[in-house]
């Protein structure tokens, strides 16, 4: 009888062993990873969980002698209103020092709040009306609990007299938690209770379809050109290698090409989406390149041949064979390429996109900002409410990319031939 | 005798420095059905590449001599390849069909050359060549499936069928044989035999026996020369050459 058991010798044991030691390597070097992945996650997201509410104040406001306010300003505000409604709550505090304490309840844009209350609803003007307005950074910090009080009261950011009127406001239910909509529908601030990635989000959006609009009909353009056009030569292997190295050059390096060449010579607006989406484009476009030569490849020559030989031209068989079965590939590629675009954050400090932008942009060539510059910025502010800030920008950040590669997927779906 | 269709006058191809074929004569007559044998890389394809000059294809590759279609060079400078293509059709070793629906498999090649105008007619050539190809009767009914979706010997008939779509006068058959089965190989087989009344058939084959059952005329190549041609029966009965009589008893190859 012929042994197939465990012990036939062909050094079975050491191969199970080796067999077993390497899944349990695998195994671990999974876990690890995935720890850290989850760490990380945990961390953003409980930084971010602070901004989900925000702290709002209502306020009995007065406006009966506001109405040349509008009249006489361009961009109105109305923060003697809301001063004046503040002292008004605690007609006890008198001192210099302890009102302007008190005016810190309310955000410094409270004002403009209200002038734009005002536009939508004109009828409040002339009258006394109660509305609730965004309280300050540092309010929506002590309420939630984010305020050491056992510290000494001068080293405190809320004074005792201070916790007193939030209590009194609380008991008069003048103070109220809502959804923040701010952070999705404003732009920037300086007041970290109004900042507001919206300007960031459709800065980036320009940059990276500016960057698409460019550099995929030029990258998938040479792509073809090179792979199935190019005569191969000296020369074509040169240009393979440049574009394999300038694929790992440096991000920066490319930003100051974008800003001698774009800003320099071309003379384009500065900090534009216009000019940070070429910047991208250019980094991308090796990426993009290479990844489409290699769909390019993957299409059986078969295709190709069977057409040359019914009389098709080269491009014919290009185009109408070899095309359309390497385009989902290309199209991923492509998309892989604008992921590391939409991360990128040096090339775009290097042409100016990191400019303080309140207003939301309406075309690529106003100034604007990007989400990672956002990021950066705000992760380098000094106030305590901005590491929130940071946190959920981050978020933002990787739901944009999430939804990339998403749209990646589902196009590559759809484009992906039964055949 | 017939006048040659395809004529061959001191044809030398070279890939890189290496010769491939030397110095071939061949006449290949209208309406009948030629075959290349002889051992493995001995130029059978690559004499089948040169008459749709699909060798251009390779950067390495360099004609010499004389090649006529229809008392055409076809080397000539004035000879556009796609027009050439459209009249020399052919079938690969592997069945190839693009990746898309039967029908437009077919109606690929009359789509490229504008042969149809109106649509009816396209569908009217693309019902035709797939009779033609005897594969009507099993795709009729699914001709909007995708090409790859067929068994193997169906797809080699697809591109037999596409082939013929566009009416070439010759049609170039590299082993279209060599990865079908038995019955799949006695259908072509006979598509063969019937296409042979409407085109000029030139077929590459490994097969001692489908050589002697399809085609009339036999050429038979070794190490990159044609050693003898003829009538199938004589090559096959009554070889002249030391070399093809040793082949096809099967003492080289
Ligand atoms: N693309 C190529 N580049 C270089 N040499 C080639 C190329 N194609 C064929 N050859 C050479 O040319 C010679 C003839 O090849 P060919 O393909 O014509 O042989 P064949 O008779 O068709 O063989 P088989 O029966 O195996 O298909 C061989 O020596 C082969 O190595
Ligand atoms: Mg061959």
């Amino acid at each position: 009888m012929i042994d197939f058991g465990k012990n036939a010798g062909f050094d079975l044991k050491g191969r199970h062993r080796a067999e077993a030691r390497f899944q349990w390597m695998g195994k671990i070097a999974i876990a690890i990873s995935l720890f850290f992945l989850a760490a990380m996650v945990f961390t953003i997201a409980r930084d971010a969980s602070g901004i989900i509410k925000q702290t709002q104040i209502q306020l009995q406001l007065d406006l009966t002698d506001a109405t040349g306010i509008a009249q006489n300003n361009k961009h109105p505000s109305y923060g003697k209103a809301v001063k004046a409604a503040l002292r008004a709550q605690f007609p006890k505090v008198k001192k210099r020092k302890d009102k302007k304490r008190l005016y810190g309840f309310a955000s410094p844009e409270a004002g403009f709040e209200i002038a734009r209350m005002i536009d939508e609803s004109p009828e409040i003007l002339g009258r006394i009306t109660k509305v609730w307005v965004t309280a300050s950074d540092g309010l929506d910090l002590y309420l939630r609990g984010k305020v050491d009080m056992d510290l000494p009261e001068r080293q405190r950011r809320v004074s005792d007299a201070e916790r007193d009127w939030i209590a009194t406001l609380q008991e008069q239910g003048h103070l109220r938690r809502v959804f923040n909509w701010g952070f999705l529908t404003n732009g920037d601030s300086r007041e970290p209770e109004v900042a507001g990635i919206l300007s960031a989000l459709v800065g980036t959006a320009y940059s990276l379809a500016v960057c698409f609009a460019f550099a995929f009909p030029v990258g998938i353009g040479a792509a073809i050109y090179l792979e199935e056009f190019a005569p191969k030569s000296r020369l074509s292997d040169l240009i393979e290698v440049n574009i394999n190295n300038l694929a790992a050059v440096p991000s920066i390096v490319f930003g100051l090409l974008g800003l001698s060449m774009f800003l320099g010579v071309f003379g384009m607006p500065r900090s534009s989406p216009l000019v940070g989406g070429l910047v991208l484009a250019l980094m991308t476009l090796p990426t993009m390149i290479i990844a489409a030569r290699a769909a390019l490849r993957s299409v059986p020559p078969s295709f190709k041949e069977g057409a040359l030989a019914l009389g098709a031209s080269p491009v014919q068989a290009v185009f109408h064979h070899v095309f359309p079965v390497a385009m989902p590939g290309m199209l991923t590629g492509s998309i892989v390429g604008m992921a590391q675009a939409l991360g990128e954050t040096a090339p775009l400090l290097m042409i100016g996109m990191v400019a303080f932008i309140v207003d939301i942009p309406t075309s690529i060539l106003e100034p604007a900002t990007a989400l990672p510059v956002q990021i950066f910025l705000w992760a380098d502010s000094p106030e305590r409410a901005f590491t929130e800030k940071t946190a959920a920008a981050i978020i933002v950040l990787l739901v944009f990319l999430v939804s990339m590669n998403l749209i990646a997927i589902l196009l590559r779906r759809k484009l992906e031939t039964r055949f | 005798m017939l006048d040659p269709i395809i004529s061959a006058r001191g044809v030398n191809v070279f890939y890189g420095d290496s010769q491939a074929l030397f110095d071939i004569e061949l006449d290949v007559l209208p309406n009948k059905v030629t075959a290349l044998i002889g051992p493995s890389g001995c130029g059978k394809s690559t004499f089948l590449r040169s008459i749709n000059r699909m060798n251009d294809l390779i950067p390495v590759c360099r004609f010499e001599g004389e090649l006529t279609l229809s008392g055409q060079d076809i080397y000539d400078k004035s000879v556009d390849v796609v027009a050439l293509r459209a009249q020399v059709g052919m079938v690969f070793q592997k069945p190839n069909p693009f990746p898309k629906s039967i029908f437009e498999n077919v109606a690929y090649g009359l789509r490229i050359h504008k042969m149809c105008t109106a649509k009816s007619e396209l569908q009217d050539r693309v019902e035709w060549s797939l009779k033609s190809a005897g594969l009507w009767e099993e795709v009729s009914h699914r001709l909007d499936e995708p090409g790859n979706s067929l068994s193997g010997g169906q797809q080699q008939r697809l591109c037999i069928a596409r082939a013929i779509a566009v009416q070439p006068k010759v049609v170039l058959m590299d082993e279209p044989c060599s990865a079908l089965d038995p019955i799949a190989t006695a259908v072509i087989e006979d598509l063969i035999d019937s296409l042979r009344k409407d085109y000029t058939i030139i077929i590459v084959t490994h097969s001692m026996q489908q050589a002697a059952r399809i085609s009339q005329r036999t050429a038979f190549f070794h190490l990159g020369k044609l050693v003898e041609f003829g009538e199938t029966k004589t090559i096959f009965t009554t070889p002249k050459d030391e070399r093809t009589q040793n082949y096809i008893t099967g003492r080289i190859g």
